[in-house]
This record gives C-alpha cells, structure tokens and sequence, in this order.
C-alpha cells in the first residue's frame, strides 16, 4: 500500500511538470504566432505597388519606400563587403596561425563580450568617431561602418567555430602530403566548413536588416532614391529607422505596420536561406 | 638511408624520447613496437616533422635523411614530406572524390596536366592494390568507401608524390582482420620501392611483415636489430618480457 501511494504521488507530480512545460511551450508559441499575425494582418493590406515602387513627396502628398529598400539593400552589402573578409581572415589567423593560445582566448572572450554590447553605444561610438571625427556626416557609409564593429565579433566567433569543425586529420593528412599551411587551410579547411561561414554571415545580413539604433546616430533619415555609391555618401534611412520614423514622427502608423510586414517576411526569408545553404551543403558533402 | 643521432623531444617540460638512436635500412619494412605511450608514434612524426605541428615540442639531436639534417635551418618541410609521406592510425581521405584524394599531392606540388594527373591516379591506386576497387567510381566521394578501402586510399594518396620513405601509423589498428591483412600484403609489395616504418600494437603483425623491429619503452629505445632475432633471443629483458605478453 505504501509503495502504492508513493508512485501516485510521483505521477500526480510527473503529470504536473508536464502540464507546466506544456504550457509555457504553448504560450510561446501562441505569442510568436501572435506577433506575427498582428504585425501582417495590420501591415499586408497597405502594402501597395505605389508603396514599394516610388519615392516619398510632400507636394504630392504620397507615401513610398523605395528609398528606404534600397538603402536597406546598399547598408547590407556594403557592411558585408567589409565585415567577411575581415572577420573571416581574423578568424583563419586566430585559429590556424596564432601561436599564442593565451592570447587567442583574451581576444575570444573580448569579441563575446563585445556582441553583448546594446547597439545603441555602437552607435554613438560610430556617430563620433565616423561621423564626427573622421568627418563623413551621418551617411549610410559611416552606418555600415558601424555595422561592421558591430557585427566583426559575431562574424569572427561564427567562422571560428565552423573552422573548429573540421577535424584536425584533414589537416594532418594534407601537411604530410607536403602542403603548406595556406594550401591547406584554402583547398582542405574552407571548403571543408563553407557552409557555417555562409550560414554566419546570412545571418549577420539578418541582423544588419533588423538594426536600428545604431544606424538613427549614423546613418540618417533621407528618403531620396540614389544610386550605390551616391547612396553611400549620403544620408539615408533604412527600412527600420523608416519605420521608426513614419510611427514615431508622423503617427503614421499604416506605412508604420507596412514597413513592418515586409521586415518580417525579409527576416523569414534569410532565415530560409540560411537553413536551405546549410542542408544543400550537407547534402553535397554526402554524395 | 635515415639515420638517428641522440634524439630527444619534449612536450612542453615532460621529456617524451630519450636519445635515440638508429639507423633505418633502405628498401625494408622496419617495425616499431611497445606500449602506449612509450613514444614510437612520436618518434614515426619527428622522422616527417610532423610533430611541427603540435605546440611546445622541443627536439635535440639529429636525424639524417640521405646524409642531410632534417631540423638544419633552410631545410624544406614541405618538401621533406613530399619525400617522407606518410599514412595515419585512422584513415584521413578527404571529403572530396577519390581521384582529387590522390590527385592533391601532385596538384600541391604544382602538376596539372589531366594527362599527367589520370595517370599518376591511376598509378597510385593500382599502387595500392585498389584500383579494381574504384575505378569505376573515381569521381565519387572518397567517404563512400570502406575503412580497409579508405586506409588504401590514403596510402594511394601518400604514393602519388612519389616519396622515398612512408611512415605507417598503426595503420590497420582501426580495421577488420580482412582489410589488416589486405595492408599488410601491399606493405610487403611497397618494399621493393619505398622504404617502410611502421608503428603496430600487434606483435604478430611485426614478426609478419617487418625486417627490423625497434622496442621502445618509455621513450627509450630498447633494443633495435633484425625482426627475427627480437623475436627469437631478444638481448635485453623488458624487451622478452613484452614479447612474451608480460606486460604492455
């Protein structure tokens, strides 16, 4: 009887844990579905062809963001063009060449430390230092520079990691072959951890699209529809300071949710692409 | 052809080879053999600097390779590897098809005519006693392959440079009696034309295909003479004593 007793109070508490883990796993996700659901049931009816396709103007008295997009599209690329190849190079170095362990583990938890950091110190940081000192103004330029101290140690720590993966006999079997050290780690060490490079910096360009606050110091709030480098040199919001500034600065808030709608389903979208660059490499790898 | 004066080497503060000293006949197959840990795999990867690799190793003495100090400055590693290749405990193909696998030397060392290279694939995989096995599947991944086949495939590998010296590392110690045998038989094939060290925890896979056998024992070397008489009337005691499963 004892024995009995006991086991139907473990189950009584076993079917308690349960019901509470279901719970919080059930309004997680009911508040992620919500969230999005709210954002493009209020966002999807105002997005409109004239939205997408033109430029905002006063004296007619019409709403676009083209501008807005295709400053989005100009930061994205230009932090990228910057921050791979030197957060991937930091990288290799640290990893294939530093000699200095210690060393290598101070500038580690450094970089960790450093994208912990609230973007909105970069961003006054960048406003002073690109902006001021260095004299750019706030333009898109100084923006994506900013990004780049932003995004450097994420995109450092990522392509480390990736390196990490690849199991030393790779290497030992390719410098017994006599290969020298940039040999291996260009034919033996990148191909070899591709994928998680690509998919760190996909998701770098994910985070470029989602800032904000660093950009409002440094980037500006233009809406004037320009080519790359003209774009670059000049002011410039993106889709999320624009959407800041239609909710914030004029009420309105149906661009506001527009805005909104469309950052969301781009967010899916890289997040999608990151997944689909991560099977399809893995997939190549086990052929 | 490769002769060992006095090595010592050091992990770090722990001293892992005591003065060594050999000399390895060319065209043989010589054996090294001991316990774990008692440095036979360290000495096979100071022979191709190998050991460069690992930080904190500090080595004294020399080893002479065809009357050259390998550790002298200005020596070329990795032209000393291309000459000492080497094959490794657990099979190391890459994850490419199994003729860029072998065709990586050459390339490395600046081949690549396809002529050139068919050939030289070809060449290495009949080498290696595999190529009935694949060559219908030369553009396939390498890792599609079984571990006996995989181990060959390395050893292709290695024989596509055109070395002088191969340096085995236990290298059918992760394979099934049927593939150990298959790299034993292409060991004793490879002698005509290269000169062979292997290390092996299995003594009867000494006793089968080595001329020479090494005992080594805490980073000393025990005792160094023709397989044959290890084995039979072995001089020094600790090397009798492991022979004969006391210990080890």
């Amino acid at each position: 009887m004892a024995k009995n007793s006991i086991s139907a109070k473990r189950k009584g508490y076993i079917g308690l844990m349960r019901a509470l883990m279901v719970l919080s796993a059930a309004l997680t996700c009911a508040l992620v579905l919500f969230m999005i659901a709210y954002v493009l049931a209020k966002g999807l009816p105002h997005i409109t062809w004239g939205l997408l396709a033109t430029a905002p103007s006063y004296m007619q008295d019409t709403v676009g963001i083209l501008p807005d997009i295709l400053n989005t599209v100009y930061i994205i690329i230009a932090t990228l063009a910057v921050v791979i190849p030197l957060g991937a190079g930091a990288a290799v170095y640290l990893t294939e060449y530093a000699a200095n362990k210690r060393l290598v583990a101070v500038i580690e938890y450094a970089a960790e430390t450093l994208s912990g950091i609230p973007s909105i110190i970069y961003g006054l940081v960048g406003m002073l230092f690109f902006c001021e000192f260095l004299n750019m103004q706030t333009s898109l330029l100084a923006g994506a520079l900013t990004l780049v101290i932003m995004n450097l140690p994420t995109v450092m720590r990522t392509t480390q990691e990736s390196l990490k993966t690849v199991p030393q006999s790779y290497r030992e079997g390719a410098f017994g072959l006599g290969a020298g050290k940039w040999r291996v780690i260009r034919t033996v060490v990148l191909p070899g951890c591709i994928d998680g490079v690509i998919t760190g910096c996909i998701l770098s360009a994910g985070r470029i699209l989602g800032e904000s606050a660093a950009l409002l110091f440094t980037a500006g709030v233009a809406h004037v529809v320009n080519g790359f480098f003209a774009g670059l040199a000049g002011s410039g919001a993106t889709l999320t300071v624009a959407l800041y500034f239609y909710a914030k600065e004029r009420g309105d808030f149906e661009t506001a949710f527009a805005i909104a709608a469309i950052l969301m389903l781009l967010t899916l979208l890289i997040n999608l692409l990151a997944w689909l660059v991560g099977a399809l490499c893995k997939r190549r790898r086990n052929v | 052809m490769i002769t060992v004066n006095d090595l010592c080497l050091w992990y770090g503060s722990a001293q892992a080879l005591h003065h060594i000293n050999m000399a390895i006949p060319e065209k043989s197959i010589t054996a090294l053999i001991g316990p774990s840990g008692c440095g036979k795999s360290t000495f096979l990867k100071t022979l191709n600097r190998m050991n460069d690799l690992i930080p904190g190793v500090k080595i004294s003495g020399e080893v002479l390779y065809n009357g050259e100090n390998i550790f002298a400055p200005g020596v070329d590693v990795n032209m000393l590897r291309k000459e000492i290749g080497m094959a490794f405990q657990k099979p190391n193909p890459f994850p490419m098809s199994i003729y860029d696998n072998i065709a990586y030397g050459p390339r490395t060392h600046g081949i690549t005519s396809r002529i050139q290279l068919d050939d030289i694939v070809e060449r290495s995989l009949r080498g290696a006693a595999i190529w009935d096995e694949v060559k219908d599947r030369l553009k396939k991944n390498a890792h599609g392959l079984s571990g006996g086949q995989q181990q060959r495939l390395c050893i292709a590998r290695a024989l596509a440079v055109e070395p002088d010296v191969i340096l085995m590392d236990e290298p059918t110690s992760a394979l099934d009696p049927i593939s150990t045998s298959k790299i034993e038989e292409l060991a004793i094939s490879l002698k005509e034309k290269y000169t062979i060290i292997i290390v092996t925890h299995n003594m009867q896979q000494a006793v089968r295909i080595s001329d020479k056998t090494a005992f080594f024992l805490l980073g000393e070397m025990i005792e160094y003479d023709d397989t044959e008489k290890i084995f039979a009337m072995p001089r020094d005691k600790r090397t009798e004593d492991y022979i004969t499963g006391r210990f080890g």
